[in-house]
């Protein structure tokens, strides 16, 4: 019996609905969405304001003579146009987001609950110290914690981002050295550290020079050694770093730098992988920033604002940036601003940014590290090192590793390109991803290993979910491997089919033009 | 016109004290379709090794060291308007920029046309 009388049975032949076309151009659910210009009333507006009164024109001339252009849309309009982009789009809410150093995992729904109490969502940052002590009490709570599972000495909450972080830690670094009348001018950026370092050691002044990976994508410690010297002023390194393993070196390298004049910083952005098992202030590590947005689970990505706060060491202690809340005698809290630095803070670079940070993820890591607790946050470093090893183990019989042999990854799983045949690269695999209902991994990225795919699977994802991304991704990589030329049409099922990057990158139109002056102008 | 390679696959193109310096049909391969070239304007000085110009493909941002110290003479203002012109003739119209040589003996450690080919073999 059926229980769909009405539906298509295989008796009524092939299903064709693959070749209609539809009025609209929408299929069902997955509707086309035209730009916000292309709504056609300029004259409607969402709101029903009363006429503006006549004013005397004061702007010597300068009025506006033409209308400004603006698309009309009444409330609905413009609430079911980004609704329907957002279902165009994936996210974490979705499904697995495996881009490699983005660490884009669940964002627990209780941080939010957290994040939105009156007491810390509905205050302001001018509001007088003695009306917000519970809310430097978080910030103190949070920074507190930070510095004890770093083993650091001091923290700077005020960092937006982690990029902000970099630049935090190495204003201090510069403070320290000019400090002590000992300008240098060269920072070294290993191959396989984030991108964002050398343009931060670019941007305060720095010369940027490479030290090499050794074969098995760490760094060059010889090569490091070899190039130290009196000009260099610091040495940035990623731990663990972009080709997802543990620079086991790291003290040497840290004994190595400081016995050269020169400081450490760590770009601690793939903290999760270590956090509750390595301390990195044991590491001699002298500045790191820690993204909260990924070790600490605040959302991210277009989610929310990141933060970058950085942990210092004894050394840097005394430079690190204002404003910071620090906890008097009688247990209240006061905000240490250029007024009241005193003696101890007068060796601060300065602020970074007018207040506090950013207090709606503080709130949110706090949750974080509240509700999973010290053992928590260890198994997190766990969970995640094993999600990844899980992974790189599974496909590296049908995907190149190129640092298989390296010992056991960290966080993230690192495949390359080698063994595709000719015209089949990376590119086709995340697009072929996309088809599967993944958004892909970090692609050609980092530099060291061809045709890059950097997979950060993330702690928060369970056996289920992975096993089934892996069954996806091994499927991909067969048919790349076979030559499958549907894969180089790949997307098929996307919004849009493969996009035309070149010519994106090349010719981009960034502007909508009024079709009427469109055509005048051809 | 004597031509000289790097090992970062710049090649040097050489006439008395004056040369031209672009990148290899190798790297533009490797590269994919460039999209961005940064060239040196006239009067920068560039030091052997050092960056001196900047590549952007879809793939990935890439810096184009000097082969020798000099002066640049000319920037390659073609590649703004036109970028591909890397991908299309990287030993010709792609050139990145020309200079005057501070030091002609720095051209001796690098290799040429023949020592490149099996450089690059060995990739």
């Amino acid at each position: 019996m059926s229980i769909n009388p009405s539906g298509w049975k295989p008796e009524m032949g092939a299903d064709e609905t693959a070749e209609v076309v539809t009025f609209t151009g929408n299929r069902a659910l997955m509707l086309e969405e035209p730009l916000l210009f292309e709504y056609s009333d300029f004259g409607d507006t969402g709101v029903d304001f009363p006429p503006a009164p006549v004013v005397a024109p004061r702007l010597g001339g300068l009025d506006r003579n033409r209308p400004i252009g603006l698309p009309g849309l009444s409330e609905p309009q413009a609430v079911r146009h980004y609704t329907r982009l957002s279902r165009q789009n994936y996210a974490i809410d979705l499904g697995l987001f495996p881009l490699g150093s983005c660490t884009m995992k669940h964002n627990p729904r209780l941080n939010e609950k957290m994040a939105r109490l009156p007491g810390f969502g509905d205050i302001h940052p001018l509001a007088p110290v003695s009306t917000v002590q519970g809310a430097f009490e978080l910030i103190d709570l949070v920074g507190t914690w930070l510095k004890t599972l770093t083993g650091m000495k001091a923290v700077a909450m005020s960092p937006k981002a982690g990029a902000h972080g970099e630049l935090c830690g190495l204003l201090a670094i510069r403070s320290a050295l000019e400090a002590r009348g000992d300008a240098r001018s060269v920072v070294l950026v290993p191959e396989s550290a984030h991108g964002t370092n050398p343009a931060t050691a670019a941007f305060c002044g720095y010369v940027v020079e490479n030290i090499p990976a050794t074969a098995e994508g760490r760094v060059d410690l010889e090569a490091l050694k070899a190039r130290l010297g009196p000009d260099i002023a610091c040495m940035m390194i990623t731990n663990p770093n972009t080709c997802g393993l543990f620079e086991r070196d790291m003290i040497a390298i840290s004994e190595a730098v400081h016995a050269a004049g020169a400081l450490v910083y760590c770009d601690g952005a793939n903290f999760n992988a270590i956090v509750g098992r390595v301390r990195p202030g044991d590491l001699g590590i002298d500045a790191m920033h820690i993204n909260l947005h990924k070790t600490f689970s605040t959302p991210h990505g277009g989610g929310g604002p990141g933060s970058g706060p950085v942990v210092f060491s004894e050394a840097l202690a005394p430079f690190a940036p204002l404003p910071f809340v620090e906890q008097q005698s009688d247990g209240s809290f006061i905000l240490v601003e250029e007024e009241t630095a005193g003696d101890y803070h007068a060796q601060s670079f300065g602020r970074m940014a007018a207040f506090h940070g950013q207090m709606g993820m503080f709130v949110r890591a706090a949750a974080y590290m509240l509700s999973h607790g010290a053992d928590g946050l260890r198994q997190v470093a766990e969970d995640a090192v094993l999600n990844a090893n899980y992974i790189l183990r599974r496909l590296d019989d049908v995907l190149d590793a190129p640092f298989g042999k390296s010992g056991p990854c960290m966080h993230e799983a690192l495949f390359s390109d080698d063994g595709f045949p000719e015209g089949f690269s990376t590119i086709d695999v995340a697009k072929g991803l996309i088809d599967e209902g993944f958004h892909p991994m970090t692609m050609y990225f980092p530099l060291v290993v061809h045709g890059a795919m950097l997979i950060e699977p993330t702690e928060t994802e369970g056996k289920a979910g992975i096993d089934q991304f892996i069954g996806a991704l091994r499927s991909v990589a067969e048919r790349a491997r076979a030559g499958d030329v549907s894969l180089k049409a790949a997307p098929h099922f996307a919004p849009r089919r493969r996009l035309d990057e070149t010519l994106a990158a090349r010719k981009p139109v960034l502007a909508w033009k009024e079709p009427v002056q469109a055509e005048a102008a051809e | 016109m004597p031509l000289y390679f790097t090992k970062d696959h710049e090649w040097i193109s050489v006439e008395g004290d004056s040369a031209t310096v672009g990148i290899t049909d190798y790297a533009q391969a490797q590269l994919g379709d460039v999209v961005f070239v940064e060239v040196p304007p006239a009067g920068t000085a560039v030091d052997k090794g050092k960056e001196a110009a900047v590549v952007e493909s879809v793939k990935a941002a890439s810096d184009v060291y000097a082969p020798v110290s000099g002066t640049v003479t000319e920037g390659n203002g073609a590649l703004e308007a036109d970028p591909a012109l890397v991908n299309t003739s990287p030993e010709g119209e792609g050139w990145f920029f020309k200079l005057t040589l501070s030091d002609t003996s720095e051209l001796d450690g690098l290799m040429d046309a023949e020592g490149y080919k099996a450089f690059v073999e060995g990739l």
